[in-house]
């Protein structure tokens, strides 16, 4: 475990004994939530990493590093940003698969696109998203959101990969 | 009986991954237990990482009362609106289809729509539980690195999303959003 996950646990520890003292009752309808919420990931947890572990055993390093390394330029990009955009991860899946992807030789600006469009774009909910806010501002938001994906990936490559 | 059947629905993606996992590996021994070892490790990974992270979800969901904060996003509402809509967005739990419901209610309880775009904004990006996951997988760097980024391109989508609708159209969706069955 690294400093950032003993550092969860601490703060985790003292929000619960605060939470506590002050009131028993919340205290546990907020672990029952906690549990909750874990039981509601736990499924699609367990398929994303078999998928995902089988993809990469098969799927040699080179291959990754080609289609979204360092060196596959915007192209690259492009590609995770799409990915991203089309696919229905959780973001407590996404980021062990993209720091998996990073591992087997995937750039960082490439998976910056990824993670950004993966969370404010979903091509996939958009019907859904329509019957709440219409057919104009689902569309506008998500296009929106999808160009701003890459302009984090621009930045995040220039903060991070270098 | 009926219970179990719908475990057995909600884990059928995690059974078929698994059961192609076994054939795989019984063609293909090398590969079937590289993969299954990945996994493994992957695995118990998270389930160090999680614990800590969603009990502080359910506390904040259980200490921070929503529907105060929502009295104070409306119309003219400024900057504190813009804060709330932040805070409220990112103390929320599940994925983003999660949040449209609750825009629903919001637009009812006639939020801003400016404080409703960052409200989806910040709910898919700039959540703390998933910012704690993030740092712990990806690194300080890159995880604050995004967040700098993504707070004003939040406000400023919200912005450019309220330019590029006429009043009559958001007007639309907000009336829409009246006839909606929500919570």
């Amino acid at each position: 475990m690294d400093i950032q996950t003993y550092l969860f646990y601490i703060l985790a520890f003292i929000a619960f004994f605060i939470s506590f003292l002050k009131d028993k009752k919340k205290t546990k309808a907020a672990l029952k939530k906690a549990w909750k919420s874990f039981e509601n990931l736990l499924p699609q947890l367990l398929a994303v990493v078999l998928l995902i572990s089988v993809l990469l055993t098969v799927v040699n390093t080179d291959v990754i590093s080609q289609l979204i390394g360092k060196n596959s330029g915007w192209i690259g990009v492009i590609l995770s940003g799409l990915v991203g955009a089309i696919t229905l991860i959780p973001p407590f899946v996404a980021f062990p698969t993209a720091a998996m992807l990073l591992d087997a030789g995937a750039g960082f600006m490439q998976i910056g696109a990824f993670i950004s469009s993966l969370t404010m774009v979903g091509i996939v909910t958009i019907p859904m998203e329509m019957n709440f806010f219409g057919k104009k501002l689902t569309l506008l938001r998500n296009m929106l959101a999808f160009i701003f994906s890459f302009f984090v990936a621009f930045i995040i490559s220039l903060v991070v990969a270098s | 009986m009926e219970k179990y059947l719908k475990t057995l629905k909600k884990y059928r993606l995690f059974i078929f991954n698994l059961s192609a996992l076994g054939i795989l590996t019984i063609f293909k021994p090398e590969i079937g237990i590289k993969s299954a070892s990945l996994s493994v490790f992957q695995l118990t990974q998270m389930l160090l990482i999680i614990p800590p992270i969603f009990i502080l979800l359910g506390l904040l969901d259980v200490w921070v009362p929503r529907e105060t904060m929502v009295k104070y996003m409306g119309e003219n509402s400024g900057i504190m609106g813009i804060f709330l809509a932040f805070i409220i967005g990112s103390f929320a739990a599940g994925p983003l289809y999660g949040a449209f419901p609750v825009a629903a209610v919001f637009m009812k309880k006639g939020v801003k729509f400016t404080n409703l775009m960052i409200f989806i904004g910040a709910w898919s990006t700039t959540k703390v539980p998933m910012l704690m996951f993030e740092m712990t997988y990806m690194g300080m760097k890159f995880a604050l690195t995004r967040l700098a980024i993504d707070i004003p391109g939040i406000i400023l989508i919200a912005f450019l999303l309220n330019r590029l609708l006429s009043k009559k159209e958001i007007e639309k969706v907000y009336l829409q959003a009246e006839n909606l069955d929500t919570l």
